[in-house]
């Protein structure tokens, strides 16, 4: 098992520098630059040794407002291979962009829409970017950690 | 009297759900035709915003988030074991299998899963199946009706009402159980429960073959769902669609195989898939078709374990499902993905723990219906509007899942 | 043995009742509710009109069309998406309409109160409300039973006006 993560994280060191392993996680999981995010997936979808054709999740976390760094996480699953790995990228706080993968997994498309819509993080280059599961008009992102909702929306009071 | 009155303004509904087809720019011959949040299909709050030329459609836009309840928000500011009931609630006809991933999940974080006892993991994989029987029988039933054949969605709420009648005699709820523990079960099984279950089984298997009868053998349903909304497998992985949807597109792809948790690695069923028997491979009828398949397997899943908790790992006793519940669910740092097959597809949880407080730090629901959910576009392009609706049937979606 | 209607007509045919009674008995005996699930309630709305809980035996037929029903059963959560377009719906609903508020979450927000930044805390914030039925979900009996208390409500209501609350409202208005 272990030398299936070598060669995985060899394989990623050819698209990208500064691979390192995420520890304690499951499944396996590598942290990369958020430059190379794009090189790296296709380098994934289309080698015949790591052949990941199913984007299942995903995740953006935020870290806070004093570790000041917002993550987002991809898992990967490849089906002929039965192998998963999880990709991760750390974006700063105040203006998180990066690259959209939804030109090479379909699933990504809504996926990536909701992470923007409840953290605020850009996806450069994906087709079509607007809040999916708030109301266009809602102010904020909510499950930022400092997020506090307003006091009315459309006169109706939020609180209990 | 209330000095703040809700005001109502035209405006409000363009500004909170902006359409993505403006009157403007449409060509002479299309139009915009909007199937509401409120219709009388069964599926839930789900809004489509159909551009067609007469009939034949043209491009479809889902909107959702008309029930978006801010689960992962609740699931952040409780501990674990108090978000069993959130859980339930967001696949809320399938509340077993969605509790059953998640107390999997936390279980692998604590590294308890070796030492839960055998009884209570047949216990939930019986309750988890009755539940998938339940799941299956209201897509096949109310896919029905949303095609206007009213008889097969009376039969399958009164078979149904059975199974709610057992899962209510062992868990206390008819539909929103909080069953399954964090490290074992609310209570035993009560006394009696195998005889009936089995009394069940003999008295449904020919409703099952009634319900194919009737509904799936139909020349009509045939002629309606045949050769529609054809999901080709390369199109299918790549957006990432899994459940009945993967297998009727010819894909023998079952997360219970795959990754054999729970006691299924010890249990005998087969995966049906799609074979184009009434049409193309990957069509309407064989989504529904491999939904009534999965019946019959579920229920030889359901005997087998009925057999080992009346055997080998019959109720003592001394025996406590509460066991091994935890008194503070605390895991160790670290980062979790842990998936289930739910009788929609994948479901998944990701779970980040730091080690501090008995509160998850992220935990976010990788829902089934959400993916699945986002091929309509896609699947829709070019086909009449009643076609539209037989395709919605067939992916089987619940609102609770899709918005969270 | 004659029928129930049969016994009533002892008289020849006549019945003799108020204006009130009748329209009150036949508005409560063909309440036809608009289908309007939200959420888990819906299904549990599902069942009550199956066979099992049969819910035609008092009449009611669920109707599509806003402008063609009765009673609006708001079952399920309430968003603040949503609520934009329940205020619509309960305009476009002709009167005499009731609205019955069926499980906790559209009753008071229900166990989404408390961190819920997009629940509406109970949909009573946004239309009037005639009978709330407690339960997450209520059981098929419960929402019956709700239904019932509607009838009782219905059974009360007069065409005459009420003359203590004009004179109160008076007073109020004057002072």
């Amino acid at each position: 098992m272990s030398d299936k993560k070598e060669e995985l994280i060899a394989l990623i060191r050819q698209a990208s520098d500064e691979v390192t392993e995420i520890a304690n996680s499951t499944p396996f999981g590598v942290n990369i630059k958020t430059e190379s995010l794009l090189s790296v997936c296709e380098l994934l979808y289309k080698n015949p040794a790591a052949y990941f054709d199913m984007l299942s999740c995903i995740t953006g976390i935020d870290n806070g407002v004093e570790a000041g760094t917002m993550e987002v996480i991809y898992h990967l699953y490849s089906i002929p291979l039965n192998q998963s790995i999880a990709l991760k990228v750390i974006l700063p706080r105040d203006n998180p962009e990066v690259e959209s993968v939804s030109s090479i997994w379909k699933s990504a498309n809504w996926l990536e829409r909701e992470v923007c819509d409840m953290f605020g993080i850009n996806f450069k280059n994906h087709p079509d970017l607007r809040r999916i599961l708030m109301p266009a008009d809602w102010k904020g992102y909510p499950l930022r950690k400092d997020y506090k909702h307003e006091e009315y929306y459309r006169n109706i009071k939020i609180e209990y | 009297m209330k000095q703040q009155q809700y005001l109502y303004k035209e405006d409000n509904l363009i500004d909170s759900e902006p359409n993505k087809f403006r009157e403007s720019e449409l060509k002479s011959e299309e139009m915009i035709i909007n199937l509401g949040p409120q219709h009388p299909s069964t599926h839930g709050v789900l809004r489509l915003e159909v551009l067609s030329d007469g009939e034949i459609i043209k491009e479809v836009v889902p909107h959702i988030g008309y029930l978006h309840r801010c689960f992962e928000k609740h699931a952040e500011s409780l501990p674990y074991n108090q978000t069993i009931p959130f859980v339930d609630r967001m696949d809320y006809v399938a509340a077993m299998n969605s509790e059953h991933a998640y107390a999997m999940g936390v279980e692998k974080m604590l590294g308890i899963s070796e030492q839960i006892p055998k009884r209570v993991e047949y216990i939930r994989v019986l309750v988890a199946e009755m539940n998938r029987i339940a799941s299956h029988l209201i897509a096949v039933g109310t896919y029905g009706l949303d095609l206007g054949s009213f008889t097969p969605f009376f039969w399958i709420m009164r078979d149904r009402e059975h199974i709610l009648r057992l899962l209510e005699w062992a868990s206390g709820a008819r539909m929103l159980y909080n069953y399954i523990w964090i490290g074992g079960l609310f209570y035993d099984l009560p006394v009696g429960f195998e005889q009936r279950c089995r009394e069940f089984i003999t008295y449904f298997r020919p409703k099952v073959a009634e319900l194919e009868t009737i509904l799936i053998d139909n020349k009509i349903f045939i002629n309606r769902t045949a050769n529609v909304g054809v999901l080709p497998l390369n199109l299918a992985i790549n957006s990432g669609i899994t459940g009945p949807m993967l297998r009727a597109s010819g894909l023998r792809f079952d997360l219970r195989r795959v990754d054999g948790y729970s006691v299924y690695p010890e249990l005998e069923f087969e995966i049906p898939i799609g074979e184009g028997k009434m049409g193309k491979v990957g069509d309407c009828w064989d989504r529904t078709w491999v939904r009534v398949k999965e019946i019959y397997e579920s229920l030889k899943i359901m005997e087998q374990c009925l057999a080992k908790l009346e055997g080998e790992h019959k109720r003592t006793r001394e025996f406590d499902p509460q066991a091994l519940v935890p008194k503070k669910i605390r895991p160790k740092a670290q980062e979790l993905y842990m998936r289930a097959e739910n009788p929609k597809g994948e479901l998944g949880y990701f779970f980040r723990a730091d080690g501090k407080s008995d509160v998850p730090f992220r935990c976010k629901a990788r829902a089934c219906s959400f993916v699945n959910l986002s091929i309509l576009p896609d699947l829709s392009r070019g086909v009449l509007i009643a076609d539209l609706i037989a395709i919605l049937g067939s992916i089987d979606i619940v609102l609770g899942e899709v918005d969270r | 043995m004659k029928g129930l209607l049969d016994q009533q007509f002892e008289h020849g045919g006549v019945i003799i009742t108020k204006v009130d009674d009748l329209l009150n008995w036949s508005r409560l005996s063909s309440l036809f509710p608009m289908t309007f699930g939200l959420a888990c309630c819906a299904i549990e709305f599902m069942s009550t009109g199956s066979t099992v809980y049969d819910m035609d035996r008092f009449g009611m037929v669920p109707r599509a069309s806003p402008r063609q029903s009765d009673v609006m059963i708001v079952s399920g959560t309430v968003t603040f998406k949503m609520a934009d377009r329940i205020k619509q719906l309960y305009e476009q609903m002709s009167e005499p309409r009731y609205v019955i508020s069926m499980g906790s979450c559209s009753n008071c927000g229900g166990p989404y109160w408390q961190h819920g930044y997009h629940v509406v805390k109970g949909v009573d914030r946004i239309i009037p409300v005639d009978v709330y039925v407690p339960g997450c979900p209520p059981r098929p009996e419960a929402l019956l039973g709700g239904i019932l208390k509607l009838h009782e409500k219905i059974r009360n209501e007069s065409r005459m006006k009420p003359a203590a609350i004009e004179q109160l409202i008076e007073k109020e208005s004057h002072v």
